[in-house]
């Protein structure tokens, strides 16, 4: 069981217009950039993606907006990003925004054969207008679907040939989740090692999640927001 | 004193050892910074982290290391990683103690907006409706009136709901209200504030639960 190919190129060819994508990743943190920058070159169309953010006008998938390869985003949040916002108010795009703790739970609903769930995010705000609400224990709750995915786009930081990941710190974010709900999970990764070198104990996600992994040379790994403290002293 | 900072130090005497926090972006993030040194809690960001520390010393700030402003930061000894669904069951299933929220428009109902205005290009509510329904503790912080001298703290909302009946306390640079059973009630003046000054600036009606 070898699951690594090298080119990323070859990889996207599978993803024809119209695809489905849930895309790991926090802002800037932990996105599967080589496979976007693919997926730009490639010009694939009409495309629908599930991911927390939508990059900035230069970076991440940003580049797929700036190209107009995207024809839905469903997002917690897609401020910091121009190119976002002209086609928005252009009516040229279709958004669904969905609470953050909604959009990870429905990836990992979706992902482990649940369709829908209830949950108490948005009740009696506008993003339960039209969806199922219904009372447990006096509470209300609202119905929400759960996303299967034609794909997922991944980053780790490790994996080894079958497929287990590991990643690093909090870019780990929205890439497990993204892993389980793509029917095809392709993961880009810094570092490809030898079966036994990740622990069992350590392993993020299983092999089972993923089917194609590829190591990426020099990740850019861009930083939104810069903030730091000077030696020995305050923020 | 500024009215920012008015807010922020009553805000930091809502925190307690041994809390575990979720502080939200802009003004929230400066409780953090205005905490007492050796004050024993864990801030949770909810990308998928317990354990927020500093800001990293210039020259080691790390790509895969940021809160949920987008921010790099670092991790105190004892911090924890985890994917974004574990960090919103910590938040939707009630296990953080207190969250601290920045607001547009509060209702006497204790109904928050924080999220859109109308008209406007429409950004994204982020982790907030999550936020507001799950912390055990929801403790909302903004100035009391808008930058036009209107009244933040109203009978209802006009701005679209980012929770319904979801704040347990407001803190605003005049003056701090719970929300109770019985209604909105009055418990602080802040910086010098009068009774006649906050109800002049409140369109909110509240009970007085000055002693």
């Amino acid at each position: 069981m070898d699951k690594v190919t090298q080119s990323f190129e070859e990889i996207v060819k599978q993803i024809p217009d119209g695809a489905s994508i849930a895309v790991g990743g926090f802002g800037l943190s932990g996105i599967p950039e080589k496979l976007i920058l693919a997926l730009v070159a490639q010009g694939t169309k009409d495309l629908t993606i599930y991911s927390n953010n939508c990059g900035v006008d230069d970076w991440g998938l940003g580049l797929l907006l700036k190209e107009r390869q995207i024809k839905k985003m469903v997002a917690s949040y897609v401020g910091e990003n121009k190119t976002f916002e002209q086609q928005f108010l252009n009516g040229e795009i279709d958004v669904e925004l969905t609470p953050q703790g909604t959009l990870a739970e429905r990836l990992r609903a979706g992902g482990s054969g649940i369709p829908a769930f209830y949950t108490p995010t948005g009740v009696g705000t506008p993003i339960a207008e039209g969806k199922e609400v219904r009372q447990f224990d006096g509470e209300e709750y609202v119905l929400e679907r759960g996303i299967v995915a034609d794909f997922a786009f991944i980053k780790g930081w490790k994996a080894d040939r079958y497929g287990n990941i590991v990643y690093r710190h909090t870019a780990q974010n929205f890439n497990p989740l993204c892993a389980m709900a793509g029917k095809v999970t392709i993961a880009e990764v810094e570092e490809i090692v030898e079966l036994g070198a990740l622990l069992p104990d350590e392993v993020h996600t299983p092999a089972v999640f993923v089917q194609h992994v590829l190591a990426g040379q020099q990740y850019e790994k861009r930083i939104e927001k810069r903030t730091v403290r000077s030696k020995g002293g305050e923020a | 004193m500024t009215a920012r900072d008015v807010i922020v130090q009553r805000a930091v005497k809502e925190v307690q050892d041994g809390m575990n926090i979720n502080l939200g972006i802009g003004m929230p993030t400066l409780v953090a910074d205005a905490l007492p040194a050796g004050v024993d809690v864990l801030l949770q960001s909810e990308n998928g982290m317990l354990g927020i520390g500093p800001y990293p010393v210039e020259g080691t700030e790390d790509a895969d290391l940021i809160n949920a402003g987008k921010e790099t930061v670092t991790a105190v000894n004892g911090a924890s990683y985890f994917d974004s669904a574990t960090s919103f069951s910590m938040i939707r299933g009630g296990h953080i103690d207190l969250a601290i929220l920045g607001g547009m428009e509060v209702s006497q109902h204790g109904d928050l907006a924080n999220w859109m205005i109308p008209g406007k290009m429409v950004k994204g509510m982020g982790g907030a409706m999550d936020l507001v329904v799950g912390a055990k503790r929801v403790i909302v912080i903004m100035d009391h009136v808008n930058k036009h001298g209107e009244s933040k703290v109203k009978k209802a909302c006009t701005l679209p709901l980012t929770g319904r009946g979801v704040i347990n306390r407001l803190i605003t640079d005049l003056a701090v209200f719970d929300f109770t059973e019985q209604g909105m009630v009055l418990v602080e003046l802040l910086d010098g504030h009068t009774l006649e000054d906050v109800t002049a600036k409140t369109e909110a009606e509240f009970i007085n639960g000055l002693t």
